[in-house]
């Protein structure tokens, strides 16, 4: 018997029922794998909250959720003061599990067995939390969300109300109509992710396109930025680099076309 | 009742009542005369000119046929289909004959026994042609092809429905053992469904039946998120249409509408019948980034075949994006099949 101290549990999955037979399992290999389960959540935005509420030493979180996927969820975790040690759940995802093999990420599968999820408990204590760059490799597609710490917070932006992004000398401030966030991200990275999204209008500047309501001359004889660009929602006018403006015009025409 | 069920030594003759069938036949007979005109004419420029003169007396005579044979598509496709072949050809030379001295009396032809039996050689090899070919096109989709094709379809049942419904049953096992009882004879059903023989037509109740328990599967683990509205409006109970043509559609709406949602969201299925067709309209909520492409194509292109190899171009299916009436983006699909009385 490994009996060690008690793991605090958080069981993340949208599905009631899957929820309540993981629920089910802690309790049957208790005796073996100490555990309290101290929290449930239906998404990973309730999961970001309760963890913050109340710090867990293992999340169980399910790979396919709606609003933001269990590998999305796991990326803003790794951002907490105390991040969980992480297990995915996945019913069934070929694509997931292939990536899961090949970077070593331990994960379960639906319908989870009790002594594969009081083995993978067993080396949850033990193993290394699983990379941000394996993370970021696994997840498929542009992330639902950014975050960012503010006062020992984690702040959750959801990307389509993100006006524009902007690099200064050290962070990325991303802009959504109300306030400002700062970003620890690369402008590089986050244009390359969201390339769907923003466009890029001059060295330290992304956009949204749907954003973009308008152009206008610079008034002042500034020699880099002879357009500015307008958005919606915010007084600020947002330089476009003489480099950017031939691709930034031709998308405006095809907007307005 | 169009099968594709077939004996590979003898297809039977094509369903003559059937749109596509007719389409062929009429294209088919004027290549043939585009092709007598190109042979008996020196330069392109006359063709056009053998092909009209060809046309007149070909028209007639082939819609007088098409007419005749789609009257006694019931007879034809009850008797041995080689007799009926010979029917076939039979009938299209009596005629050809009877056309040709009716043109004769009318004084638009000179009639005489030569002309007579080019007549007869010519409509006979014209309808054994055309014979010929819907047989070829019938050993192509043969039953060995088509059972490969339908079998993919089958396979097309997403392991992550299975793995989440036996996950769900698990899990009301101990709370509500007679509810996870009702789940497994459900999902049993549902395989049973699955894995039946594929070519027959089945009942549209026995498919409403079959989906409407798929959703009570579904419901269990999606809860209060997944909503359906059914309406059906003026439809034979008796009607029969392809098995499993519904099902995998309301599994690509389950997951591309409902699961990626964390709120309540509703399909709709609406069967309506429009004269001599079944309209059939499925309807899901809408979201951007979902994977659905891949998968679900598939999926529509797998349906559409098999209507195309039970209805020819009787019956069709198409899917489009929509914006509703409270502004938020649909997925459409729309199927029409044929919906005659099931008494042939």
């Amino acid at each position: 018997m490994m009996a060690g101290p008690t793991l605090s549990v958080l069981i993340v999955d949208d599905e009631a029922p899957a929820r309540a037979r993981l629920r089910d399992l802690l309790a049957d290999i208790a005796a073996e794998v100490p555990n309290a389960v101290v929290g449930e959540a239906a998404d990973g935005l309730l999961a970001v909250r309760a963890l913050e509420a109340h710090p867990v030493d293992v999340a169980l979180i399910d790979i396919r959720m709606p609003r933001m996927d269990g590998i999305e969820l796991a990326r803003h975790l790794g951002r907490l003061e105390h991040p969980p040690a992480i297990v995915f759940v996945t019913a069934y995802d070929g694509y997931a599990v292939q990536a899961f093999e090949l970077n070593a990420v331990d994960y379960l599968v639906k319908p989870v067995r009790a002594q594969r999820l009081a083995a993978a408990l067993q080396k949850v204590r033990h193993s290394r939390p699983v990379s941000p760059e394996v993370l970021a490799g696994l997840q498929q597609g542009a992330r639902s969300h950014l975050s960012c710490h503010e006062r020992g917070r984690l702040l959750l932006i959801p990307v389509p109300d993100i006006l524009y992004l902007r690099a200064d000398l050290k962070y990325v401030t991303a802009r959504t109509a109300n306030r400002e966030f700062l970003l620890d991200e690369s402008l590089t990275h986050l244009e390359e992710e969201f390339s769907e999204r923003f466009i890029r209008l001059h060295r330290s500047v992304l956009a949204a396109k749907d954003a973009i309501v308008g152009f206008e001359k610079n008034a002042a004889e500034d020699a880099e930025t002879q357009w500015q660009a307008l958005l919606r929602n915010v007084p600020e006018k947002l330089p476009v680099s003489r480099r950017q403006w031939p691709l930034v015009k031709s998308y405006a025409k095809r907007l307005s076309s | 009742m169009p099968s594709i069920k077939q004996n590979p030594a003898a297809p039977p003759l094509p369903d003559f009542r059937n749109f596509g069938v007719m389409l062929r036949i009429l294209l088919g007979v004027n290549l043939l005369a585009l092709a007598a005109a190109l042979v008996q004419s020196a330069g392109i420029n006359e063709t056009v000119g053998r092909y009209v003169d060809l046309a007149a007396w070909v028209q007639p005579l082939l819609l007088l046929d098409l007419a005749v044979f789609a009257g006694l598509r019931d007879v034809l496709r009850r008797i041995d289909p080689q007799i009926g072949r010979v029917v076939v050809v039979g009938l299209t030379v009596i005629s050809a004959v009877v056309l040709l001295d009716f043109w004769r009396f009318l004084g638009f032809d000179e009639g005489g026994w030569p002309r007579m039996v080019r007549v007869v050689v010519l409509a006979g090899a014209t309808a054994g042609t055309m014979l010929f070919y819907f047989s070829l096109r019938a050993r192509a989709f043969s039953p060995a092809l088509a059972e490969a094709r339908l079998q993919a379809l089958t396979a097309r049942i997403r392991p992550h429905f299975l793995f989440n419904s036996l996950n769900a049953v698990l899990s009301l096992i101990r709370t509500d053992p007679r509810r996870a009882e009702n789940t497994l004879e459900e999902l049993a059903e549902l395989f049973r469904a699955l894995m039946r023989d594929h070519r027959d037509l089945l009942p549209l109740a026995d498919e409403i039946a079959l989906c409407r328990q798929y959703l009570d599967v579904e419901k269990l683990r999606l809860g209060d998120r997944l909503n359906v509205e059914w309406e059906i409006v003026d439809v034979p109970a008796d009607l029969k249409v392809p098995p499993l043509m519904l099902q995998p559609l309301l599994e690509n709406a389950v997951y591309h509408g409902i699961e990626p949602s964390g709120d309540m969201g509703t399909i709709r299925v609406r069967f309506a019948r429009n004269g001599d067709e079944l309209h059939i309209d499925l309807a899901n909520p809408c979201f951007q980034g979902s994977d659905r492409q891949h998968g679900n194509r598939m999926a529509l292109n797998n349906i559409r075949e098999r209507l195309a190899l039970h209805y020819d171009l009787e019956a069709r299916l198409e899917a489009r994006e929509e914006t509703g009436a409270d502004g938020r983006r649909e997925y459409l699909v729309k199927i029409v099949l044929p919906c005659r009385s099931s008494k042939s």
